[in-house]
């Protein structure tokens, strides 16, 4: 309890207003991950639990659920950079980031789905890579990594996946404006 | 003289020349591992510079690759020794433009992701919408939510079919499975006024209600696939030159699947019976009654018989569907979310508001973030969408089952023949419009 409430306290500290009571996770594989992974955040988000952990243990908490949670499948991965957000979304005593890594569990044998969320900095965008724990988020996370520049520590080739090898900047950066790059045809005699 | 150097660092040459920006040209010849074999007679040279093992570019435009599919594969002689895909060339930013539509424009945007089964897409996207405002659409829509998205089950397997027994061999399969689909996007025409790309589920229910008549005409296409599909399984199934070309191909098993983030039919010709439609029943899964399909084997055949027998289970719901669809709205009544009906708008200034604010500004959606995943004809499609309270989304990432089950090509292509893999990848049954996306 100690140590939640420095937590607590250093967060408000970081300049996030902790105004609510931070939630009692009321689902049994979130509490394990909260009693486990100090500092973590539960939220009920429209009825699913989600996890706020430090970007740290992001990989320590995926080998958690597939070893001691039966958590089989990493279901998804993905980012989202909240540059611009008009009202930021963030449970109480989450101190939030640019970016946010997300992972998507599902464990077949209890038929239950897990969400776990990471803050991820502008400055240092980069997090312990999920691969090595489930080889599924590959793919995963060489698209976020192509998208979002943030770097997976410990991907076995971290290299674009669906952009071109020769391009600049990462598209769904939200100071990266579509239509950035011309529409070029091919035979066009001008460059517009 | 030959330099002496020990194995680790000829080893960590060999990585950095490896070693490029693009990952996909890490394929590099290497010698073959059996020596030359010379015959007698000093006819072959000592070492044959040309006795590598070859690399060899499938795609990206290849008739067997379903779209823009590039497969690298290191071959010695027919063998494939190792095979990557290359993806990304059908790739044109859907995920940014819909970070600039409003949700009532994004169906339009979601359903061109993977256009075999656009109606899963829109399923997907409005069921997150909808997640996000806590509404529950009214029993009628749900259930002809169910029917679509089961009909585009049914013409995403006959998809299939064709597409399958091309590239195996059995052409004359693609014209028949071609007829059937066809028939059943006839009849999607009919209910959505398109045949691809409807954009008919939509956040608050779906566009119109069923047309008169549409009971007799889906019994009918009922029976038509029906008749289509058994013709299939006489033709192929007992086929020997079929069976010689999938049984015990491409072989893959339950805990790769899983390790992988596999789902859907590839997973479940492992003899893995998940289903998100039994598993964690969305619409109305829990009011009808169909059965999980699963193989044993893991093999091209499996997979093959498993989309079969899954378009007698879509047969089998949409019969369900035609008995018990409900009578009532076939969308919400709420103003700020919904337009309101054509006639209306001349006779009420306010619908006529509302109208407008809706096609211009659209609705908003309190800020908060969810994941919503239904089962579509490839495996467990994600919908993971972020608001920020504006009309617009911040984040719609769109979780394609296609782009997950392309890893599978890895351990299921590793050792096999090339004319296989052809017949593995045609297994896969990806869309590169979700692949990419």
């Amino acid at each position: 309890m100690a140590d939640d409430d420095a937590n607590a306290r250093e967060d408000v500290h970081e300049g996030e207003l902790a105004e609510d009571a931070v939630e009692i996770p009321d689902d049994e594989v979130a509490a394990a991950i909260v009693e486990k992974f100090p500092g973590s955040r539960f939220h009920r988000s429209h009825g699913q639990p989600v996890v706020y952990v430090d970007r740290a243990v992001f990989a320590d908490v995926a080998t958690f659920l597939r070893d001691e949670q039966q958590f089989t499948m990493c279901v998804d991965v993905t980012a989202t950079d909240h540059l611009l957000d008009g009202v930021r979304h963030a449970p109480p005593g989450v101190a939030t980031e640019r970016y946010e890594v997300i992972a998507n569990y599902l464990s077949h044998v209890r038929n239950r789905r897990v969400r776990v969320i990471c803050q991820v900095s502008a400055r240092e965008p980069s997090v312990p890579s999920l691969t090595p724990v489930y080889p599924g988020a590959n793919f995963a996370e060489r698209e976020v990594f192509d998208f979002f520049g943030i770097d997976f520590t410990g991907h076995p080739e971290l290299t674009r996946i669906l952009m071109p090898d020769d391009w600049d900047g990462h598209p769904l950066r939200k100071d990266y404006p579509s239509a950035r790059v011309p529409v070029t045809f091919k035979g066009d005699p001008q460059p517009r | 003289m030959t330099e002496i150097r020990s194995d680790e660092e000829a080893l960590e040459e060999q990585r950095l020349e490896r070693q490029t920006s693009e990952g996909a040209q890490e394929l590099q010849p290497r010698p073959r591992a059996q020596e030359v074999v010379i015959t007698g007679g000093g006819m072959w040279p000592e070492a044959d510079p040309l006795d590598d093992t070859m690399i060899i570019n499938m795609g990206p435009q290849h008739p067997s690759t379903h779209g823009v599919l590039r497969l690298m594969m290191e071959l010695d002689s027919e063998e494939v020794m190792r095979i990557k895909p290359v993806i990304g060339y059908l790739h044109t930013g859907m995920e940014k433009t819909a970070e600039e539509l409003t949700y009532v424009q994004g169906a339009t945007n979601v359903t061109r992701m993977d256009y075999a089964a656009p109606l899963s897409n829109e399923l997907v996207f409005s069921m997150a919408v909808e997640r996000l405002l806590d509404l529950d659409v009214p029993p009628r829509a749900t259930w002809m939510r169910m029917m679509l998205v089961e009909l585009i089950r049914m013409s995403s397997h006959l998809l299939f079919q064709a597409t399958n027994g091309m590239d195996i061999g059995a052409v004359s399969m693609m014209l028949y499975g071609w007829r059937e689909r066809e028939e059943v996007l006839r009849y999607l025409e009919y209910i959505t006024g398109l045949r691809m790309n409807h954009n008919f589920i939509r956040p608050g229910g779906v566009a119109a209600d069923l047309p008169d008549g549409w009971q007799e005409r889906a019994l009918e296409l009922c029976e038509t696939v029906e008749r289509g599909a058994a013709e299939y399984d006489a033709l192929l199934s007992d086929n020997p030159i079929w069976r010689e070309r999938t049984i015990g191909i491409g072989l893959i098993t339950t805990d790769e699947c899983l390790e992988r983030s596999i789902t859907g039919p590839i997973l479940r010709s492992t003899g893995f019976a998940w289903d998100l439609r039994k598993a964690q029943p969305y619409l109305a899964y829990d009011d009808v009654e169909f059965d999980v399909m699963y193989g044993a084997n893991g093999d091209v055949f499996d997979r093959y018989r498993l989309r079969l027998s899954e378009i007698f289970e879509s047969i089998k719901i949409v019969r369900q569907c035609v008995e018990k669809m409900p009578a009532g709205d076939y969308r919400l009544q709420d103003k700020k979310l919904t337009p309101p009906p054509r006639a209306r708008i001349d006779e009420s200034m306010e619908a006529l508001i509302h109208h407008f604010k809706l096609f211009t500004e659209g609705f908003k959606v309190p800020a908060g973030e969810t994941y919503v995943a239904i089962e579509s004809p490839r495996g467990e499609i994600g919908c993971y969408l972020v608001s920020d309270g504006t009309s617009k989304p911040v984040r719609l990432h769109i979780r394609g089952p296609s782009f997950y089950n392309l890893q599978s090509i890895e351990p299921m292509g590793t050792g096999s023949l090339v004319a296989d893999a052809v017949a593995i990848v045609s297994s896969i049954d990806p869309i590169m419009g979700e692949v990419d996306r």
